[in-house]
C-alpha cells in the first residue's frame, strides 16, 4: 500500500503533474489577484452603502437602475467609447504603415533592430510619458512656443491640452507599439509567393495589397484593435493628467465613486457595466474580423 | 550563339544574352535561347545553376542586368509581371489561404469582360480540366498537396496564357503522385497546346516530360537537346554525369591510317566514329563514358553480340524489376555499373562471381 506522500510524489512525475506544478504559481496569482477581486466587485455592485463601512443587508439592483438611468454616467460611458474608438482607429491606421515598412521594406537581418527601436518608448514609465505630453501640448509647452517662435501663431493653441484631443493623442502614442507588433507578425507570416502569384495573375501592386496582403493581415489588425481598444477604454491616468474636465472618462468616475463619494457599490456597478460593454464589443469585433479573414469559409478535408 | 527553336516550331520566346548578378554572384551568364510555340521545354540543373532565375526572368519577377526577353514578338523590357502573357505554377503552389478553390481559380479573371456567371463557368471548366470538378467550394487549407498543385494549374490555365511557367511543381509530391502528375501534365500540355517551361533538378522528370531540355550549370546552358540525344550523346562529361548514370574509364586515343582508335583500360582497342566524340577526337589521354544498360552479363552458353570482357561482380543492388551490378573489369580498379532486367528464370548473381560482360563500341562516348 502506497502512502499518500508516495502517491503525490508519483503524480508530480507524470506529464499532467509536471504541468500542474509549472502552472501553479501563475494560477495562484490569477486566482488571488484577478478572480477573487473580480468576484468581489461583482458582489459589491449588488450592495447598498449606508455609512463609511456599513452596507445595507441583502442584494439589490438599485445601483444598476441608477447607473443606467443617470445621463451623466451614460455620457461618460459614451465618451469613453468614443475616445478609445478614436484612439484605436488612429493607432491602427498609423501602426499599419510602420509594420508594413518593417516587414516588407527592411532587410531581414535588420528587422529585429527596428522592432527593438520601436519598443524604446517603453523604457520610460507610462506616467512620465503622459507628463511629457503635458509639457509638449501645454499653454507654454514645446509645441506652442515653437509655433510662436516661427510666427505661425500669435496666441497659444488651447484646443490641444486639457480636453479629449489631448487624451487621444497621448493614448495613441502610448499604445502604438502594441498595435505595430501584432500587425508586423501577421505581415511576416504572409508567404511572399502569394504576392508574386497575385502579380502573376494580373493584379497591380495596389490590387495585390487589397486582395491578398490586407485580408491575410486581418488577424493581426483584429488583434491590434482589441489590444488597443480594451485597455484604453478603462484608462485612468491619461484623462486625469491631460484630459481636463471635458476629457474625464468612465474610469475616473469609478475612482470618484470609490474614493471621494464613498459609494463603492455604485463604482463597482459602473465597473461591471463597462466590462460587459467592452466584452460585447470585443466579441462582436472578433466575429466580424474572423469572417473578414476568410475563416468562415465552409469546407473540410477530403 | 543562340540556341534556335526547332525548325517545325514557330519561335515564341527569344532570350538574348541575358546577364544577371546578385551582388557579386553571377547568376546568369549570357543566356541565348529560343523556345518554340507549343513546346514542352525543361530547364534542368543542380540547385544554384540559375534555372529558377531564368524562369522568373521570363515571368517578369527579376530585373536583369542586360539582354532582352522577347515574348510573341514583343519586347518584355520594363513590362511588369502582371502585364505579361505568362502564368506561373509556383513551387509552393501559393494557393491563397483566405479564398475557396473556386475563388482561387477565378482570381485572375477580375478584369476579364466575362459576366459573373461566365467567370464561374470558366473556373469550373478549368477545375474540370485538372480533375477537380466539384471542388470549387472547398477551403484552400482543406486540400492535399496534389490537389493544391492542380488548383495552381487551373488558376494559371484559366487565363489562357501564351506560356505556362512551372517552378519545380512536382518536387513536393511523393513518388507515386509525382509519376502520375508527370503523365497528366504531358496530356494536359498536348490538350491545351500552350508552351510549358518546366524548371526541375530531377533529370528523370525532365527526360519523361520534355520535348527539349536545356541543361544548365553555373548560369550557362551546357547543352540543349531532345531527351534522347541528351541521354545518348551528352556533349560534356559533366552533362553525361548529371543525366542518368554514366560510367567513366580512362583511355588513350590515336589515329591509325585514317581510323580513330581508342584503347580503353581493361576493355582493349576499338574503332570509334566522329560523332562519338562531342568535344572532338582527343589525341592521347581521354575518358570514355558508357551507360549501364549498354553492358550485359553473358550467361552460360550465350555468345556476345558485340565485344566481350571478363570481370568480377563487386556489388549487387536489387530493384525488383532490375538489378544493378557494380563490376570490376580485370586490370581496372574503378568499378563500373551495369543494369540487367530480371527476366523470368534468370538468377540474380552473387557478389564475387566471375562473369563475362558484353559491351558495345558504338555506345561509347569519348571525352577529352
Amino acid at each position: 500500500m502506497m502512502t499518500a506522500g508516495e502517491k503525490l510524489r508519483r503524480f508530480f512525475r507524470t506529464d499532467q503533474g509536471v504541468g500542474l506544478l509549472l502552472v501553479s504559481p501563475t494560477a495562484l496569482y490569477a486566482l488571488l489577484l484577478l478572480a477573487v477581486p473580480l468576484i468581489a466587485i461583482v458582489v459589491i455592485s449588488f450592495l447598498t452603502q449606508t455609512g463609511v463601512r456599513d452596507f445595507a443587508p441583502g442584494l439589490s439592483l438599485v445601483n444598476y437602475k441608477e447607473a443606467l438611468s443617470d445621463p451623466l454616467y451614460r455620457e461618460l460611458m459614451l465618451r469613453s467609447l468614443m475616445v478609445s474608438g478614436s484612439v484605436t482607429v488612429v493607432t491602427v491606421l498609423l501602426a499599419f504603415p510602420i509594420a508594413y515598412f518593417v516587414s516588407f521594406g527592411v532587410k531581414p537581418e535588420q528587422k529585429s533592430l527596428w522592432i527593438f527601436l520601436i519598443t524604446i518608448p517603453f523604457w520610460t514609465s507610462y506616467l512620465i510619458r503622459v507628463f511629457l505630453w503635458k509639457v509638449i501640448l501645454g499653454y507654454n509647452g514645446v509645441l506652442n512656443s515653437g509655433l510662436k517662435l516661427v510666427g505661425i501663431i500669435d496666441e497659444p493653441l488651447t484646443f490641444i491640452l486639457y480636453n479629449v484631443n489631448a487624451v487621444i493623442i497621448t493614448l495613441a502614442h502610448a499604445y502604438a507599439p502594441f498595435a505595430i507588433l501584432p500587425i508586423f507578425v501577421a505581415l511576416e507570416k504572409i508567404d511572399r509567393s502569394y504576392l508574386e502569384a497575385s502579380r502573376d495573375l494580373g493584379e497591380s501592386r495596389t490590387m495585390t495589397f487589397l486582395r491578398v496582403t490586407l485580408p491575410l493581415a486581418a488577424p493581426g489588425v483584429v488583434a491590434a484593435v482589441l489590444i488597443v481598444f480594451i485597455p484604453t477604454i478603462g484608462d485612468y491616468v491619461t484623462p486625469k493628467l491631460v484630459g481636463g474636465p471635458g476629457g474625464t472618462m468612465i474610469a475616473n468616475m469609478i475612482q470618484t465613486q470609490f474614493l471621494r463619494l464613498n459609494n463603492a457599490p455604485l463604482g463597482a456597478t459602473l465597473a461591471v457595466l463597462a466590462m460587459l460593454i467592452v466584452a460585447v464589443i470585443a466579441i462582436v469585433f472578433l466575429i466580424v474580423g474572423y469572417r473578414a479573414a476568410g475563416g468562415g469559409k465552409k469546407g473540410g478535408r477530403g | 550563339m543562340t540556341i534556335k527553336a526547332k525548325p517545325e516550331r514557330k519561335p515564341l520566346i527569344s532570350l538574348q544574352n541575358i546577364q544577371k548578378h546578385y551582388g557579386e554572384y553571377h547568376a546568369l551568364r549570357g543566356i541565348n535561347l529560343e523556345i518554340g510555340e507549343g513546346e514542352f521545354f525543361s530547364l534542368l540543373g543542380p540547385s544554384g545553376c540559375g534555372k529558377t532565375t531564368l524562369l522568373r526572368t521570363i515571368a517578369g519577377f527579376e530585373d536583369i542586368d542586360s539582354g532582352s526577353v522577347m515574348l510573341a514578338g514583343k519586347d518584355m523590357m520594363g513590362v511588369p509581371a502582371n502585364k505579361r502573357p505568362t502564368n506561373m505554377v509556383f513551387q509552393s503552389y501559393a494557393i491563397f489561404p483566405h479564398l475557396t478553390v473556386a475563388e482561387n481559380v477565378a482570381f485572375g479573371l477580375r478584369k476579364s469582360p466575362l459576366s459573373k456567371v461566365e467567370k464561374a463557368e470558366a473556373a469550373e471548366a478549368a477545375l474540370n480540366m485538372v480533375g477537380l470538378s466539384g471542388y470549387g467550394n472547398r477551403a484552400a487549407h482543406a486540400l492535399s498537396g496534389g490537389q493544391r498543385q492542380r488548383v495552381a494549374l487551373a488558376r494559371a490555365l484559366v487565363l489562357k496564357p501564351k506560356v505556362l511557367l512551372l517552378d519545380e511543381p512536382l518536387s513536393a509530391l511523393d513518388r507515386k503522385m509525382r509519376e502520375q502528375m508527370q503523365v497528366e501534365l504531358i496530356k494536359l500540355q498536348r490538350e491545351v497546346g500552350i508552351t510549358f517551361i518546366l524548371v526541375t533538378h530531377d533529370q528523370e522528370e525532365a527526360l519523361v516530360m520534355s520535348d527539349r531540355i536545356a541543361v544548365m550549370f553555373e548560369g550557362e546552358i551546357a547543352q540543349c537537346d531532345d531527351p534522347e540525344v541528351l541521354y545518348r550523346r551528352p556533349k560534356t562529361k559533366r552533362v553525361a554525369d548529371f543525366i542518368g548514370v554514366m560510367n567513366f574509364l580512362p583511355a588513350t586515343c590515336r589515329h591509325e591510317g585514317g581510323k580513330k582508335i581508342v584503347n580503353i583500360v581493361g576493355l582493349g582497342e576499338t574503332e570509334i566514329t566522329e560523332e562519338q566524340c562531342p568535344e572532338g577526337f582527343p589525341e592521347g589521354a581521354a575518358t570514355v563514358g558508357f551507360r549501364p544498360e549498354t553492358l550485359t552479363i553473358l550467361y552460360e552458353g550465350q555468345t556476345p553480340t558485340h565485344r566481350e570482357a571478363p570481370a568480377m561482380i563487386e556489388e549487387v543492388v536489387y530493384y525488383g524489376d532490375m538489378t544493378y551490378y557494380d563490376v570490376k573489369f580485370d586490370g581496372v580498379d574503378t568499378p563500373v555499373r551495369l543494369s540487367m532486367r530480371n527476366l523470368f528464370g534468370r538468377d540474380v548473381l552473387e557478389v564475387g562471381t566471375r562473369a563475362r560482360i558484353s559491351w558495345s563500341p558504338g555506345a561509347l562516348v569519348v571525352f577529352g
